[in-house]
């Protein structure tokens, strides 16, 4: 099989426009990807399945990842007008004095795509497809119509993650059932803290060991679970 | 309703059973008798009932619990903490340093760290669980925490027969309950019990070696006659 | 039974399954089998619609084995994921453990000495042979043999679960594999007890098909049941016995040589039909496969040490990246998919389930048929409900 860079430059001869970036994995494994522009997906993945040379007729895996909202302290240079005594005499100077700015970038949801060849034997090309933000542009367009494997895997992604794929035949909740709220697979999934269970023993275990974790990542209090005796 | 007799289904047509690649092993002749490999299977099945009364292997039934198969040694059910001695609070081998309350996968494991210390089978002073619990509703007899235990303190056990009425405090065993002896782990299971003895022995001695050592070091050094002071200056 | 001329709507130029229209006058009784079904391999619910007895609508429905086990990995570190593995396919735990050991190792870029491969080998080769006689039993069972194929099924699992617990403590939940090697090496008494199975299993297979192969109510209720076509079985990402069967020739220890299974000799049976009958057919073929390799593996396994000595094991953190490993389970293609952060626990950690995405062309298949006929091709799918829901 050909290499991603080249797969890459294929990609963009054959559907002129496409949004094709080369997504480099670091680490030992060396599994790059390619992040695709959502608008031209099904372009992209038609031509993925009936090249001639890649023949990739066989979707393998289709996985979401949920990359949370990240909080960036900037240190920035900028003018003030301050006070200060110089000379004994009180003055308003302008000084360029160092703020920390806090800006919040937006996460982002993913749909990770991994493709082989049944025909050819060849794989895995690994393709990436993000949403804009996490909270109302989660949409990506579905990849159903080139792979039916994906019927299932999407609606699991929707199900768990949230990311609502366009163009799916049938897209409802997998493995939850269908009047459930919230998406429990994303980082900051709350746990309801209507459970019911009884107070087995391991209730004072398991607010041990919660309280062991927190402690440790320093997340400080977090909401448990009620204790019903 | 149709009141007319129904036409008799077609009769079966016997189809070889076919794969490519290669074939199986039963093969079937066109004009063979309908119903020959039914008859076939049901002689497999008389042969395998009258054989049993004369094959042992055949007849693979054990009647539980008059009859028992013995359990394997490497089976693993539930911990247990190992002591050494009779005392199972002073020969307690745990040191309480939370390794395996960490590993667990299911956090079924409860420490509480003891505040002062006690001396353990070489004679280092070490720190030693006043608590001790662990919750066998949860645990998954993994084996984890015995795998990454530094001290060989905590064992699994092979014993499976632990039903109790009470659901709340029944299961969750408590470090009196968990001590078993260093005997018992023999013999539950004697090859890995001789072969952590042989470990914890060859630690034992050369800490004595050296500690003996060291006696003899300073013994030799008090009975020997004061050095001449080194003269100051050239 | 054929599914009798329909309509096949396109949506985007794909093909989804037929809507039959019912013939005759009268409403579709809709009945949901499941979740509590004696012939449903677990909780699963399936909520037909017929049509008389002919199926018009299949919809499935999965989640109620749910556990969310890609998060509770997410919560713990790689190395106590590995019992958790063990769980999700229970029948075939160390066939899951290898595939996650793989994944890691990949993400690692582990090495793992030869015997450690060889008795991976072996023990993945006698895990699918239990699998695909519990497999052949349990579809025969719902054909309603009354659990005597079962039975025979079972008296040969139970000496290979024998082996399974003198080898690693238990006999489904084994938690065998590290990454690096195997956890604990295994004797030559282990060995020779294994050379005694395997020296019994190729008569044991005889027997099972003397007993089912050609009896005759198998194959007019299998023949021409279910049949699955090669395009939509590639196009649904269906992988294993139910795709060889169809006639496609992907066995991904042939295609990704994984392990070292370049090294033995074996066969990949192929169907012709697709149908239930080829699906049994391949699985006791491949049982025969597996049998040859594993006395392959017993003789020529070589001493050394069962763990890589360099492989870290406590304070596992791998480096940033990502790796995807995949191997050939009994079921189909099992595999892990990893991110890593450079933390002690996975970022992401996400199981590819054979079982779930095998069933996409479930209703494709029953459209047409009896009800009868859909515990049939349901039980040909074999599935284990711990690895749909996870």
């Amino acid at each position: 099989m050909k290499t991603v860079e080249e797969i890459k430059a294929a990609i963009e001869a054959a559907v002129p426009g496409a949004g094709v970036e080369f997504v480099p994995n670091p680490g030992p494994a060396a599994e790059h990807s390619l992040r695709i522009a959502p608008a031209s997906a099904v372009a992209v993945a038609t031509f993925l399945h009936d090249d001639a040379d890649l023949t990739l007729d066989f979707l393998s895996n289709v996985s979401g990842v949920d990359w949370p909202d990240k909080e960036i302290a900037e240190k920035v240079k900028v003018t003030r007008t301050v006070t200060k005594t110089v000379d004994g005499v009180e003055q308003s100077v302008e000084e360029a004095v160092e703020e920390t700015r806090k800006r919040v970038e937006p996460g982002c949801l993913e749909a990770v795509y991994h493709l082989y060849s049944i025909a050819k034997k060849h794989g895995p090309l690994v393709i990436r497809m993000k949403t804009a933000n996490r909270s109302d542009q989660v949409e990506l367009p579905s990849l159903t119509p080139v792979w039916r494997s994906a019927e299932f895997q999407e609606r699991e992604v929707f199900d768990l993650y949230g990311i609502v794929f366009r163009g799916h035949p049938d897209l409802r909740r997998l493995l939850m059932w269908d009047g459930f709220k919230d998406h429990p697979m994303r980082k900051d999934y709350g746990e309801p803290d209507d459970y019911e269970y009884e107070p087995t023993p391991h209730d004072h275990v398991l607010a041990r060991a919660h309280e062991r974790q927190s402690r440790e990542q320093g997340t400080g209090n977090r909401e448990q679970g009620s204790d019903v005796a | 309703m149709n009141i007319e007799r129904a036409a008799l289904a077609p009769p079966l047509k016997i189809q070889q059973p076919r794969t490519t690649n290669h074939g199986s092993r039963t093969t079937i002749s066109e004009d063979a008798l309908l119903g020959e490999g039914i008859l076939k299977g049901m002689a497999e099945t008389a042969k395998n009932f009258f054989l049993s009364y004369v094959s042992k292997e055949r007849l693979t039934t054990v009647e539980y619990p008059e009859q028992r198969i013995p359990t394997v040694e490497a089976a693993r059910v539930f911990p247990f903490l190992v002591y050494d001695g009779v005392d199972w609070e002073a020969g307690l081998r745990c040191v309480a340093c939370q390794i395996c309350e960490k590993e667990c996968p299911p956090k079924c494991i409860y420490i509480d760290k003891s505040k002062d210390k006690k001396p353990d089978y070489v004679g280092k002073q070490q720190f030693y669980p006043t608590r001790f619990d662990i919750d066998i509703s949860v645990c998954m007899s993994c084996q984890i925490c015995v795998e990454v235990c530094p001290f060989e303190a905590i064992k699994m056990d092979t014993e499976f027969e632990l039903a109790t009425d009470d659901r709340f405090g029944g299961l969750l065993y408590d470090r009196k309950q968990l001590a078993r002896s260093n005997e018992y782990y023999h013999s539950i299971h004697p090859t890995e019990a001789s072969e952590v003895d042989a470990r914890l022995g060859e630690e034992k001695a050369k800490v004595e070696a050296k500690a003996r050592a060291a006696a003899e070091a300073a013994a030799a050094k008090a009975a020997a006659p004061p050095a001449p002071p080194a003269g100051g200056g050239s | 039974m054929s599914p009798t001329e329909t309509k096949t709507e396109k949506i985007d130029g794909w093909n989804r399954p037929p809507v039959i229209a019912p013939d005759g006058e009268g409403e579709l009784l809709e009945v949901a089998m499941g979740p509590h079904h004696p012939s449903t391999h677990g909780v699963f619910r399936m909520d037909l619609a017929l049509d008389g007895e002919r199926v018009v609508r299949l919809k499935p429905v999965f989640g109620y084995l749910h556990r969310n086990h890609e998060k509770i990995a997410e919560q713990a570190s790689y190395l106590a994921s590995m019992p958790y593995t063990d769980r999700l396919d229970y029948i075939c735990s160390l066939t899951n453990n290898w595939a996650y050991a793989l994944a890691v190792e990949k993400l690692v870029a582990q090495q793992v000495p030869e015997r450690a491969e060889y008795i991976r080998v072996i023990l993945g080769e006698l895990t699918r042979i239990q699998n695909h006689a519990s497999s052949i039993g349990f579809l025969i069972q719902e054909m309603g043999a009354s659990g005597t194929p079962l039975m025979y099924a079972f008296k040969e699992r139970e000496k290979i679960l024998d082996l399974f617990e003198s080898l690693t403590g238990s006999r489904m939940m084994c938690n065998y594999m590290r990454f690096g090697g195997c956890r604990v090496d295994v004797s030559a008494a282990w060995l020779d007890a294994t050379r005694k199975v395997v020296a019994g299993l190729p008569q044991f297979v005889d027997e099972f098909e003397t007993l089912l192969s050609s009896n005759e109510i198998l194959m007019a209720r299998c023949q021409g049941v279910g049949i699955l076509k090669p395009d939509l079985a590639v196009n649904a990402g269906v992988t294993g016995p139910m795709l060889r069967a169809s006639g496609v020739d992907y066995d991904i220890r042939k295609v990704d040589r994984y392990g070292i299974y370049d090294r033995f000799k074996f066969r990949v049976p192929l169907g012709d039909h697709g149908d239930v009958y080829d699906r049994y057919m391949v699985r006791i073929l491949e049982m025969r496969e597996s049998i040859r390799i594993v006395e392959q593996a017993l003789k020529e396994i070589p001493g050394g040490p069962i763990m890589d000595p360099k492989a870290k094991i406590r304070g596992f953190r791998p480096k940033p990246g990502e790796a995807y490993g995949r191997i050939e389970a009994p079921k189909g293609e099992l595999g892990f998919y990893l991110i890593s952060d450079g933390g002690p626990n996975p970022y992401r950690y996400r199981v590819r389930p054979p079982s779930l995405i095998n069933l996409t062309v479930l209703e494709d298949m029953c459209l047409g048929s009896n009800v009868a006929d859909v515990v049939l091709i349901f039980g040909s799918v074999d599935i284990v409900l711990g690895e749909v829901d996870r």
